[in-house]
């Protein structure tokens, strides 16, 4: 079967009303937890996923659900950063940079509305680059062996840090950190338990989605109780939309560029989205410098933001076909497939298409829908965004809590829950990353499993990891992932703060 | 947690169940039982369980309904201890077990429990096991793979979505012991986290030979990937399959069947157990369970009661032994 027919049956799947709701559901609640300063879509999806399993929902349903949340918080990410100069979320950060001027400027409206389409413009060239890139990607997965695996998993470890990354040490940290928690529990290629102390609950491990949830949902609850911030946050005020197809025109070769940068470097294991908003707003810059970036420049708005949507659908694509998350949202995203007893990786496609093209083309309705929510009904989000965290929190850790009882309906679970939240709150505390210790838990074992099926296939040969192109292309690749960081890495950075420095408070 | 049932209280939903049952216990069902699944939403004990529940309730041998419980962890060793510790008597619980639980109760990976403490009610089926091989492999006939491993046990690698020592991993022993391989534990199997994962290294050429259930092989088998040497049943199995030869046959008396089933808690009362045991066995008779076997590739594979009982006994110590023949435990 075509890729359009099988489109054409994923289709089919979205448009029911079922897939229709959850998609519209998670546009809403995805752009309203986007928009909420700190809190991002890895969180979002965190958050969210008990509340699938609470609702016993089909795989392709929770699915639809939460990659439409992570579609939104992508959009709605942008509302804090225009408005309040405060990025919902790394990605965003780009976004302050010319979003925040124009706001100031009394174009605050104009702003949000051409990140909106930009936004759309983003994930929609890059849906369109999944539909094409993923099943080859998914047939090309027959060529990964034991050895191409475990060099595509250290790539996935050595560019973890990005171009992005504060600092490469806490990175690592926390790394170690996800790795030393998946080594508890049975050790599949032995059969031995390690660390479980004959403990029932440990000899499966620990559960990525309590890790998950408790790390970024419950450490959210402790951050709240600390700070008391009952109040909403000062924000610059709405002003009437006045927005030509002259302006849309202007920004539309910025987006698409933008949108095919985010895409590729969303592809790209361990980069994902920061990078792709990134790369798209520094290069939008060159490229067009009698502009004024950095003093409201629409492109400014229009590059980081069709960059980061397009990293966010590019990271799907070695998510679904080779089970290696592209950032820490699709991790997230991995973590609730494998508790779902769906095996991302070239059999998905082949065993449920379904699931596969119906969320690829619930991403494109989910997509229409979140650009005709954005655009009329800004102003109800922008309200949202002055509603007391009090009232959230207490709903955010009931979902939570329910939700992963659900899941194992065993007590046991909620005290790791909470277990994980203080170590999140710490963690964070002394600005340790959380996603590197999720994709140290998830890739750990994957990456420990298939270095030893390569020395058994090879009966001990160590020559064996680098037996193919492949995998001696995908070394090469992550060793540059793993040094340019380090050379290039600060040059970057000191180039992103100097505009930021620049604003006005 | 649930009320232990009051028997007095449930006389009128018991009358009905009774007239369809024909017979007369002095055990009277409650209104409503529960099923625990020894695991997330979306596996086998899950399907076994919502599937038997559906059923049950449909066809009113359980007036209320019947609740899924999924209760996940140590491969089903939560919910043993959990019925073993605080579920003793309820005789409106019955737990999803499969081939995997005989495996964990054989190699005491549930610490301090044994088969002997819930009562083993009966199966609804079974998912046999396969041996294959990628199109492009040397072997055509299981008797030619196990040949050249009589000669080096390490000459083929295994891919299974078992870990070492489950059920994936025993279908290959089971069945080279039965051809007289010997020195078993040189017998290379590379553990994957699922069947699936298993297949594609196999049909990639990386790893030479599969081992699972028939109902895995199925997508790769009609797209002409993949070449099953041998069903590990004792008959050929119905269309689709029945071009697959069985490795009796084949000369190699190895039969794996992956069963899905039922225990009970073991201080449930005689009457309840007599009337799960009965109620087992005239579901698994009924057009709507027929119907429900065909749709999820479910074969037949009928044990019930003390038959049953002695079943699970009997593959336990298989299990036990050769799980110490390859040095897994002592």
């Amino acid at each position: 079967m075509g890729t359009i027919e099988l489109l054409m049956q994923g289709f089919v799947v979205a448009l029911s009303p079922e897939s229709l709701m959850f998609a519209l559901i998670g546009a809403i609640l995805g752009t309203l937890i986007g928009a909420l300063p700190g809190l991002g879509p890895a969180n979002g999806v965190a958050i969210l996923i008990p509340l699938a399993f609470s609702l016993g929902l089909s795989p392709t349903s929770s699915l639809i659900l939460l990659t439409s949340v992570y579609a939104g918080a992508m959009y709605g990410g942008r509302i804090s950063s225009i408005l309040l100069n405060i990025p919902g979320d790394e990605p965003a950060m780009m976004t302050c940079l010319d979003g925040y001027p124009m706001a100031l400027k009394g174009k605050a409206a104009e702003a949000l509305a051409t990140s909106a389409i930009a936004s759309f413009i983003g994930s929609f060239i890059a849906t369109i680059g999944l539909v094409i890139l993923a099943p080859i990607l998914a047939k090309f997965a027959l060529k990964f062996g034991p050895s191409e695996y475990f060099a595509l998993f250290a790539l996935a470890f050595a560019t973890l840090g990005g171009i992005t990354g504060k600092n490469q040490f806490k990175t690592l940290i926390a790394a170690a950190l996800g790795l030393m928690i998946a080594t508890v529990g049975i050790d599949i290629s032995s059969g031995v338990q390690r660390f479980t102390y004959n403990n029932l609950h440990l000899f499966e491990g620990v559960d990525f989605l309590i890790a998950i949830v408790g790390l970024f949902a419950i450490s959210e609850l402790f951050f709240f109780l600390e700070q008391h911030a009952g109040d909403g946050l000062k924000q610059v005020a709405l002003n009437k939309l006045k927005l030509t197809a002259k302006d849309i025109l202007y920004i539309m070769p910025a987006s698409i560029r933008g949108a095919l940068l985010g895409f590729v470097s969303g592809v790209l294991p361990g980069a994902g989205a920061s990078l792709g908003s990134f790369v798209s707003y520094t290069l939008e810059k060159k490229y067009s410098d009698k502009g004024e970036f950095g003093k409201g420049d629409p492109r400014g708005v229009a590059a980081p933001e069709a960059g980061n949507n397009g990293a966010a659908s590019g990271a799907l694509v070695p998510m679904l076909t080779l089970g290696v998350p592209g950032s820490g949202t699709t991790a997230v995203l991995l973590a609730m497939l494998i508790s779902l007893n769906v095996n991302p990786g070239p059999m998905l496609f082949e065993q449920s298409p379904d699931l596969v093209w119906g969320v690829i083309a619930a991403l494109f309705v989910g997509n229409l829908v979140l650009l005709l929510l954005n655009i009329p009904m800004v102003g109800i989000f922008v309200k949202l965004l002055s509603i007391p965290p009090k009232y959230l929190m207490p709903i955010v850790t009931l979902v939570a809590s329910v939700g992963i009882f659900s899941i194992t309906g065993s007590a046991m679970d909620l005290y790791f829950m909470v277990g994980f939240g203080v170590l999140g709150y710490v963690l964070r505390k002394i600005e340790i990353p959380l996603v590197p210790v999720i994709l140290g838990m998830l890739l750990g074992p994957e990456m420990e499993k298939n270095l030893r099926h390569a020395l058994v296939l090879s009966d001990g040969d160590w020559s064996v990891l680098l037996n193919s192109g492949l995998s001696i292309g995908l070394w090469v690749v992550a060793a540059a992932g793993l040094i340019l960081p380090i050379i290039v890495g600060p040059i970057l950075r000191a180039k992103m703060k100097r505009p930021k420095d620049g604003l006005p408070d | 947690m649930l009320k232990t049932v009051s028997m007095k209280s449930v006389l009128v939903s018991g009358a009905a169940a009774l007239t369809i049952a024909g017979q007369a216990y002095a055990y009277e069902p409650a209104r409503s039982a529960e099923c625990i699944a020894p695991a997330n939403p979306g596996g086998g004990w899950d399907f076994t369980c919502r599937s038997v529940g559906k059923v049950l309730t449909d066809l009113d041998y359980i007036k209320g309904n019947v609740q899924t419980v999924n209760m996940a962890g140590a491969g089903g060793g939560v919910a043993f201890a959990h019925t073993v510790s605080k579920r003793t008597t309820d005789e409106s619980l019955i737990v999803a077990a499969s081939t995997a639980t005989t495996t964990r109760l054989a190699q005491g990976q549930f610490p301090g429990m044994n088969a002997d403490q819930v009562k083993w009610v009966g199966t609804l089926g079974a998912d046999y096991g396969v041996i294959a091989v990628g199109k492009d492999s040397k072997y055509t006939s299981l008797k030619q793979m196990m040949d050249a491993l009589k000669g080096n046990p390490g000459a083929v690698k295994f891919a299974g979505g078992s870990a070492s020592g489950g059920w994936d991993h025993l279908k290959v022993l089971i069945t080279a012991k039965e051809a007289n391989v010997e020195n078993l534990p040189k017998i290379r199997y590379l553990a994957f986290s699922g069947g699936s994962e298993a297949l594609v290294q196999v049909v990639g050429g990386h790893v030479d030979a599969f081992t699972g259930d028939i109902s895995e092989v199925k997508g790769f088998m009609d797209s002409g990937d993949l070449r099953v040497l041998a069903v590990l049943s004792e008959e050929r199995l119905a269309k689709p399959f029945d071009q697959i030869p069985t490795a009796l046959e084949q000369g190699i008396s190895s039969v794996a069947p992956n069963w899905r089933g039922f225990y009970v808690p073991g201080d449930a009362s005689q009457e309840s157990y007599d009337w799960w045991v009965n109620t087992i066995d005239e579901l698994y008779q009924t057009q709507e369970w027929k119907d429900v076997m065909v749709k999820n590739g479910l074969m037949p594979f009928k044990k019930s009661g003390e038959e049953f009982t002695q079943f699970v006994k009997n593959q336990t110590l298989d299990i036990q032994i050769l799980s110490k023949d390859i040095g897994l435990i002592k």
